[in-house]
């Protein structure tokens, strides 16, 4: 079983500028818990005043406050309603903070996120929200088909492509998705999650997927993880 | 030792938390009746004669103790004038939600049983399997729980957002499901129903905190429940229930369906006396049992529920996938009749 995650450190400069994240980490956890907007604007709003920048923050703060959320999800301590709502108020702080095209936002890796042959959209946004709190732009095909979807990420140049679905048959279309890319010649990272593939942890493997996640949260740190891979390579 | 008991004997006998002479058990079957009658599932759905017929070649087949009514819960959509999407193989699904604006709430109405096309063929489903089944085997009926349903009619997070910010919104939208629900629970009551399975869920831990369980899920369930006029079961479809199983005592129900990712022996020593218990095969994963899997798995439900009645074993969300094989389903029948039979004396060797 996984072990409940504890706050991980980030790449502290220094021990000052490490043990100011951790501090961040706590308050903009409790902030988040209690559903007090004001009170996680002012966590990262002082951070930010101590001159973190927003690679920093996202990497040292939000998206490990936001992976916690969903792990402790994932073991059955919080539920999807407050994941929902700490998301959501995570990326309205990070809308407010840094707007859209703020200057010290990174380079983008093109990354596409899909609901497959669904209409029960809530994942796909969770994983939107947790990305785009993370500090990541994203392209949001919304609800598409399999062949579909192969066609727009060869168009966009998709560098990674999250997939979410909710029921088995949906799960099962991954593969098709997975075979028109080699197909093509594209190989990218494909990043599936959704309730069938928590209840068969071999699922994602046997639709050719590269990975999966539990909670929509750990789309950050594979997004992270093949990102890393991809700049070592 | 041949059973003897009819399976309604033997489902009544565990709900009252007393040993029967095997272990009920529930093979909840939907589109595989598609299959036993070789149609589209669409087809098949439209025919409630074809969906008894399947349903009694299916317990013939497997044995289990139940016959079911229930077609697709998107079902209830089609009734408020949803769109539904069907699949060649896979459960049909809620198409767009039909509410786009929280303000169209203030215009809904339930929708009337008889003028759902839908919904009066799942009554004709039941009065032919009451028919044809002489009393002996129960005829399960279903209904999407009011606090549940908002998920097909606007969305899950468009429902999130009216739960958290349109109080006002929230409460005519229950007003309008909490009637319908118990419309739609009596009318499949009256057609012959022996229980109703109340479908819940968002009340589940995995999806509400057990603060607004008490604030929302809770209070609607005992006034529905309160309401319908037979016998209720609760299932989360594969959701977590155990820390709100002793609100959920108070909620009338007489049995709880649950999941997979709970300790079943928990659950049993939570309910023990005041639920029984549906459940835990993991419907998803069984797709690839082999034959000692099945085994394994019935057998380890069993020695964790089984003992002192109380108990249906069944799959862990309440539909079956299409994707599993009758094979599969010949297997879990075979264990339960191997492994089943009561007192279970096998179980302090382990499973």
């Amino acid at each position: 079983m996984q072990q409940r995650q504890d706050f991980p450190t980030s790449n502290p400069h220094d021990a000052a500028a490490a043990e100011g994240l951790a501090s961040a980490r706590r308050l903009f956890y409790a902030a988040l818990l209690r559903l007090d907007r004001s009170a996680a604007l002012d966590v990262l709003s002082q951070a930010l005043a101590a001159g973190h920048g927003l690679p920093a923050i996202t990497e040292g703060c939000i998206a490990p406050t936001l992976e916690t959320i969903g792990s402790e999800w994932e073991m059955g301590h919080l539920a999807l309603s407050q994941v929902f709502m700490t998301s959501r108020i995570a990326e309205d702080t990070i809308d407010r903070l840094f707007p859209p095209g703020d200057a010290s936002a990174s380079i983008q890796p093109r990354i596409a996120l899909a609901l497959l042959e669904d209409y029960h959209a809530l994942g796909k946004r969770l994983v939107a929200l947790n990305l785009k709190a993370a500090g990541y732009s994203i392209l949001d095909y919304g609800h598409v088909q399999a062949q579909e979807l192969v066609e727009k990420i060869l168009a966009d140049g998709v560098e990674v492509l999250l997939i979410s679905t909710l029921m088995l048959r949906s799960a099962l279309q991954v593969r098709r998705v997975c075979d028109g890319l080699i197909q093509a010649g594209r190989h990218i990272p494909v990043i599936v999650g959704g309730a069938p593939f928590r209840f068969d942890p071999d699922l994602w493997r046997e639709v050719g997927a590269t990975a999966t996640g539990a909670s929509a949260s750990d789309a950050i740190r594979l997004v992270q993880a093949f990102l890393e891979q991809r700049r070592d390579a | 030792m041949p059973e003897t008991m009819t399976s309604m004997q033997r489902v009544l006998t565990a709900l009252r938390f007393q040993e029967a002479d095997r272990v009920p058990y529930f093979l909840l079957l939907t589109m595989h009746g598609a299959r036993e009658m070789g149609l589209p599932i669409r087809d098949y759905f439209a025919r409630p004669d074809l969906i008894a017929e399947a349903q009694l070649r299916m317990r013939a087949r497997y044995g289990h103790d139940c016959l079911l009514a229930f077609s697709y819960a998107s079902a209830e959509i089609e009734a408020f004038g949803g769109e539904v999407l069907f699949f060649e193989d896979g459960p049909p699904n809620s198409g767009l939600p039909f509410i786009q604006t929280p303000e169209q709430i203030a215009r809904l109405a339930p929708p009337r049983i008889e003028d759902a096309p839908c919904l009066v063929r799942v009554l004709e489903t039941i009065a032919l399997l009451k028919t044809r089944s002489r009393g002996e085997v129960p005829v399960i009926a279903v209904v999407m729980s009011p606090f549940s349903l908002p998920v097909m009619q606007m969305g899950f997070e468009g429902y999130l957002r009216l739960l958290y910010d349109r109080p006002d919104l929230f409460a005519r939208l229950m007003a309008v499901n909490e009637a319908f629900c118990v419309a739609w629970a009596n009318a499949q009551l009256k057609a012959g129903a022996t229980f109703v399975v109340y479908y819940d869920p968002v009340s589940s831990a995995t999806i509400t905190t057990l603060e607004q369980y008490r604030a929302f899920g809770l209070p609607i369930a005992k006034r529905t429940i309160a309401r319908i006029d037979g016998p209720v079961a609760t299932h989360f479809a594969s959701g977590r229930c155990l820390p709100i199983l002793d609100d959920l005592a108070q909620t009338g129900t007489a049995a709880v369906g649950v999941s997979i990712h709970e300790d079943m022996a928990a659950l049993k020593t939570a309910c023990a006396g005041r639920m029984s218990l549906v459940g835990n095969l993991n419907g998803i994963d069984m797709r690839r049992w082999s034959a000692a899997q099945a085994e394994t798995a019935v057998k380890q439900a069993l020695a964790q529920a089984g003992p002192g009645g109380g108990f249906i074993l069944s799959d862990n969300h309440g539909e079956i996938p299409w994707q599993v094989p009758e094979r599969v389903l010949d297997d879990i029948a075979a264990a339960v009749r191997c492994w089943g039979r009561y007192p279970l004396a096998w179980i302090q060797g382990g499973p």
